[in-house]
């Protein structure tokens, strides 16, 4: 650990500190930002969320060495944390610390972005479903109902057994494309109630056609409901990936994501073990803190909920 | 009740025959040649020709899907490409160590997670109540393969208190007696079923403390203490009983999520079940036993969910009212 990522660490720990004080200011303004902070664990979930979120950012200068930097493979391989390798080194000699940061843009970005594909297909289908009605509805659920009784990692495999190894943004579009069937149910029962308001049937009367009432009137006012399906879907995505990783099915190698990280230091877990703790520790730790955010923000967004 | 019953198990099998006939389409929809996929030289198109024809690939896709749908129909799920066995027996022996392992995990997951739940709920706010909150939103939270990793580390590398995989003592179980096989069976069993049913019953518990909390708020609990019943009873026998209806939901909920874990569970502690029988089939290019093992799963969930409708509709009486 040299003085500049010692110094780009602490940075980022600033960073976390101050955004969520901030925030926190700014939200005693709003009854909902008040709820959302009288959550006991959502300013410590959001400070986890921006600190790894600046870490991976930041990468360059928050890690020592390049994610596949191997330092002495003779010397230096499954050396133990110390103060020069923080959380020690691999197999390859390579410094566990430097591949965290560098595997947690990877990580992050794989569950953003598969949870992207998932709300955007999901709530599309929802207010499709809830909107329309008729025999649209009871296509599209009864596509619902399939894809839900189908366990999503047997899924995957499926998947992934027709169409061989599959690029990293490919396996996004996958882990996606199996993972909007519960926002779509969500955002139907929403829809369904929705469409009956005032304010759609003026719209309809002054002549609005069905995309422009679809995503100008009715998704707006589901948006809450998706927000925290999205939170509580990203911690679920980045499990998959570890776990599809860690089958050796995910994210190619030598690029470091956490799930290949426990894949990598699972052989050596008797001699090495801090290869398999700390990426799995870093991966609890962010869904541990999506969850959290998640909970609160459905409370916050959710009055009747946060008065129990 | 007997109508909405024939109409539930119909509504069921479609969803089987929807996701059979998805398996298919994606099967004979996939582009590239289906004979080994990795072969980099360019195959002779006589031989090709051939095999199109041997397999029946030469005939037109309705008159494949029939074959494929009768076949199954009669348990034979085909010859799987690198076991050198038919695919049935495969998920023959597979099958019920998956059983044995997810029902455990399933069973620790709700007595686990109820208990858990119920004693948060009674001690809201205070140390216990928040240190389990935390631990359960933690434990909820870490990936199930990583938890059964450090569990082998710990109690199989360490202590060694547990085996560090496996079904049974490979050298010692064919010599054992029958009790003594049950210990050894039950021995190998408890470091997997742990791993998998403590995840479940972290999110069990969650949903069980906020089921409680409801219940307390309602105003038989509030007449059972002001008629001076204990604050034992009024759990135990009041609160309990309304409490325990978002597990049969749970029950049907978890199944998928449970098989997921499954797969990952089995691969880290080499049991023999469905989820390791598909993810060691992924590397040898053996879509067959995939598919067949994903079928499997399927079928659980869908039984699953019909059980767990059933239950409901046994235990909650408002729902037998409302659907006759």
């Amino acid at each position: 650990m040299n003085l500049r990522a010692t110094l780009a660490i602490i940075g980022a720990l600033a960073l976390a500190f101050l955004t969520v004080e901030e925030t926190r200011r700014r939200a005693k303004g709003s009854s909902t930002g008040r709820r959302f902070f009288g959550q006991q664990a959502a300013s410590w979930g959001l400070f986890v969320l921006v600190f790894f979120i600046a870490l991976a950012l930041a990468a360059p200068w928050t890690a020592p060495y390049g994610p596949s930097t191997t330092l002495d493979i003779v010397a230096l391989k499954n050396q133990p944390p110390s103060w020069v390798h923080p959380l020690g080194t691999d197999l390859y000699s390579r410094d566990v610390w430097s591949r965290l940061v560098y595997g947690s843009r990877v990580s992050l970005a794989v569950g953003a972005l598969a949870m992207l594909v998932a709300v955007t297909v999901g709530s599309t289908v929802g207010a499709m479903a809830g909107y329309l009605r008729g025999g649209v509805d009871a296509v599209l659920m009864r596509v619902v109902d399939v894809g839900l009784a189908v366990p999503r990692m047997f899924l995957l495999l499926v998947a992934i057994a027709i169409w061989e190894r599959l690029p990293l943004g490919v396996l996004v579009l996958v882990i996606g494309l199996t993972g909007w069937f519960g926002t779509s149910r969500l955002v139907r029962g929403e829809v369904l109630s929705l469409r009956e308001r005032e304010f759609v049937v003026a719209a309809r009367a002054l002549g609005a056609g069905t995309p422009r009432i679809l995503f100008r009137h009715v998704l707006p006012n589901v948006v809450a409901p998706i927000v925290v399906s999205a939170a509580l879907g990203i911690g679920n995505v980045m499990l998959l990936e570890a776990g599809l990783s860690f089958l050796g099915i995910g994210v190619p190698p030598p690029l470091p994501s956490w799930g290949n990280m426990i894949a990598d230091g699972a052989p050596q877990l008797a001699t090495a073990p801090w290869t398999t703790l700390f990426p799995g520790l870093a991966i609890g730790l962010v869904v541990m803190a999506l969850n959290a955010v998640g909970d609160a923000l459905l409370d916050a967004l959710n009055p009747r909920r946060a008065a129990r | 009740m007997a109508l909405w019953l024939v109409r539930r198990i119909a509504a069921s099998a479609a969803i089987v025959v929807a996701v059979v006939t998805t398996m298919f389409l994606l099967l004979h929809l996939a582009p590239g040649v289906p004979f080994l996929p990795g072969v980099e030289t360019p195959m002779d198109p006589a031989v090709v020709a051939r095999l199109r024809a041997e397999f029946g690939l030469d005939q037109p896709l309705p008159v494949q899907y029939a074959k494929y749908v009768a076949a199954l129909a009669r348990g034979n799920f085909g010859e799987s490409f690198a076991l050198h066995r038919p695919v049935a027996d495969a998920l023959a022996d597979a099958i019920p160590n998956t059983l044995v392992l997810a029902g455990t995990a399933l069973l620790l997951d709700l007595v686990l997670g109820l208990a858990l739940g119920v004693y948060q709920a009674v001690r809201t706010h205070r140390l216990p109540d928040i240190a389990l909150g935390y631990g359960t939103l933690f434990l909820g939270s870490v990936p199930t393969f990583w938890l059964g990793l450090l569990s082998l580390l710990v109690f199989g590398e360490g202590l060694h208190w547990f085996p560090i995989g496996g079904v049974v003592d490979p050298v010692l179980y064919p010599t054992l007696p029958l009790g003594a096989r049950i210990v050894d069976r039950l021995w190998h069993l408890t470091l997997p079923a742990l791993t998998l049913g403590c995840v479940g019953a972290a999110s069990t518990a969650r949903y069980e403390r906020a089921a409680v909390l409801e219940v307390l708020a309602q105003d038989y609990i509030r007449t059972a203490r002001a008629k001076g019943l204990p604050e034992r009873l009024v759990i135990l026998r009041h609160a309990l009983r309304n409490a325990v209806l978002p597990l049969v939901t749970l029950f049907g909920l978890s199944l998928p999520f449970l098989l997921t874990g499954a797969v990952l569970v089995e691969s880290v502690f080499a049991w023999p079940g469905m989820g390791k029988l598909a993810a060691d089939a992924i590397f040898r290019r053996d879509y067959p036993v995939v598919l067949a093992a994903t079928l499997g799963a399927t079928v659980m969930v869908v039984l699953g969910n019909l059980v767990a409708d059933l239950l409901y509709a046994v235990v909650d009486p408002r729902i037998r009212v409302h659907r006759a």
